[in-house]
């Protein structure tokens, strides 16, 4: 099997406003990604031949991906909705290399929005995780809950305490500060966040993502025609999964995940390792999930995480920026996919806001993770 | 929002449980027994894992028998909602919820009651009770 790394690259991204859009359906909210997205990469709807969306939270039904393509008449050539939580985004954009690797799509664009800041009235019925009637009858109902059972683990393994995940909070809120398209924009201190409510004892109210509004995109094609694009275009250089459990009466450990396994996939496959990286776009659903990712990219020794996202060694500037954009902590949860297109914008160097862009950056990592802690994707960006 | 949504899209949770589940059917009518039960693989041996499967999750063999648990087990891991998502948990917060490793190796979701939620801790040895409902039976876990 041949080595893919540096075959491919990004060449459109597309970012909606993101927060509160009472103004448009989750249809909506797709349809205006792909436009943006199409202006982006400089082509039309008809020079798009590969298309992946995910399903809408709110009402699942057969191919989505297909639906709005044929909203923004796009024949696909090659269309399908993935369906992995957190880890989807990154999923897509390996789908897509996937897809033109195998010869059956040339162009494609991946899509992914989400409304669940306002109502979204649908007709359908929302995707279920799976498992919640194995949950739900002894009053457990949330995503907080499954990352509570991590951070307990992890306070107990390793002496982590809500002080330390503090400051993965206040870190990210203090990207989305110089973001003009982050929903949180009021600096926050250590304090702020110990004295923010439980919600699901250890987590605070800060160390939980936004419900958000809105959407984003990328264009993936192979490297030799991405240098015909308008853009500076960005090469995949890596990709990895892993997906060690599903439900988390399954799961192996609470703190390791399956970002271990699949970050050294990626890095195998790009020839780097987490020295190479000059910034890291981490899925932040909460603070916790932020320090058990760094721990299992290689960042820091499993356990370490407490210390290595302290003294500004994960803000801009520092050694590692993480979250560059804001993440879904402070920015938005459009679970991942402004993660992937933060990276891309970050590595293009001149489009994120000037205080906020990471010097020479050459390369990054970019990590989605879903479900009950149990999807896991990476993807390593660089310059092509 | 429809039968099955709220106003943000997010399924409505369902606090009974669903008792049709064919392979979890012996597991719900034990319990109504008061006898927690798991499967337990007659190829290989091991205990499957919750929730029930058809088939072995470590020889996929589908030769398996329900065996009564000793009801003793471990907690591995707990949190204290203090935010209630159901209507029917409204007043009764914080309240614990544990994964609980039984000794025979599965793991449940559960909770410790019968004490107060900032005693209950990683490691702590408990021990099942049976909370009976109108037509169904949960397997909950007080200190040992």
């Amino acid at each position: 099997m041949s080595n893919i790394s540096g075959r491919y690259a990004v060449v459109g991204v597309a970012e909606t406003k993101v927060g509160k859009r009472p103004d448009a359906s989750t249809h909506s909210l797709h349809l205006e990604c792909i436009k943006a997205c199409l202006d982006d990469a400089g082509i039309k709807a008809s020079d798009v031949d590969g298309f992946i969306t995910n399903q809408p939270l709110n009402d699942a039904h057969r191919s989505y991906a297909v639906r709005m393509a044929n909203m923004a008449r796009m024949h696909p050539n090659y269309a399908t909705d993935l369906a992995l939580g957190g880890a989807t985004p990154i999923a897509m954009v390996q789908n897509a290399v996937m897809a033109i690797e195998a010869g059956m799509a040339n162009t494609v664009m991946c899509v992914h929005a989400r409304k669940r800041g306002t109502p979204d009235p649908s007709p359908g019925n929302p995707i279920r995780h799976g498992d919640e009637h194995w949950e739900e009858p002894w009053g457990h109902f949330s995503a907080v809950a499954n990352h509570a059972f991590a951070a307990q683990r992890h306070m107990y393994e390793f002496g982590t305490t809500s002080e330390d995940l503090a400051h993965v909070a206040v870190a990210t809120r203090k990207h989305a500060c110089m973001n003009n398209n982050a929903t949180m924009r009021k600096p926050m201190t250590i304090a702020d966040h110990q004295a923010s409510r439980f919600i699901c004892e250890p987590l605070r109210l800060f160390d939980c993502a936004l419900e958000s509004d809105g959407g984003g995109a990328v264009i993936v094609t192979s490297a030799e025609r991405a240098r015909d694009f308008p853009k500076k275009p960005v090469a995949i250089l890596g990709m990895g999964q892993h997906h060690p459990h599903f439900s988390l009466m399954d799961a192996p450990s609470l703190t390791t995940l399956g970002g271990k396994k699949s970050s050294e996939l990626a890095y195998k496959m790009a020839g780097l390792n987490p020295k190479d990286m000059n910034f890291a776009e981490i899925y932040d659903c909460f603070t916790i999930t932020t320090m058990i990712t760094l721990e299992d990219y290689g960042f820091c020794k499993k356990g370490e995480g407490k210390d290595f996202v302290k003294n500004g060694r994960i803000e801009v500037g520092g050694e590692l920026p993480v979250n560059t954009h804001g993440g879904l902590l402070s920015q938005a949860h459009i679970e991942g996919m402004l993660h992937v297109t933060e990276a891309v914008r970050q590595l293009r160097g001149n489009e994120v806001e000037p205080e906020r862009q990471v010097k020479n950056a050459k390369a990054g990592i970019v990590s989605g993770h879903g479900g009950s802690l149990c999807m896991h994707a990476s993807l390593i960006l660089g310059a092509l | 929002m429809s039968e099955t949504s709220d106003k943000r899209g997010r399924a409505i949770a369902r606090v009974k449980p669903f008792l049709e589940e064919l392979e979890a059917k012996p597991f719900w009518a034990n319990l109504r027994e008061h006898k927690l039960t798991a499967q337990r693989c007659n190829a290989c041996g091991k205990f499957f894992t919750f929730p029930p499967q058809g088939s072995c999750p470590h020889c996929l063999s589908t030769d398996y028998e329900w065996k009564q648990l000793s009801g003793k087990g471990t907690v591995y891991s707990f949190v204290n909602y203090h935010r209630a998502w159901h209507p029917s948990y409204e007043g009764k917060t914080p309240y614990n919820v544990s994964l609980v490793d039984l000794d025979e190796g599965p793991r449940l979701i559960s909770n410790v009651i019968e004490c107060p939620t900032e005693q209950v801790k990683i490691g702590m040895p408990v021990q099942v009770v049976f909370e009976d409902n109108e037509d169904y039976t949960l397997p909950k876990f007080r200190p040992a």
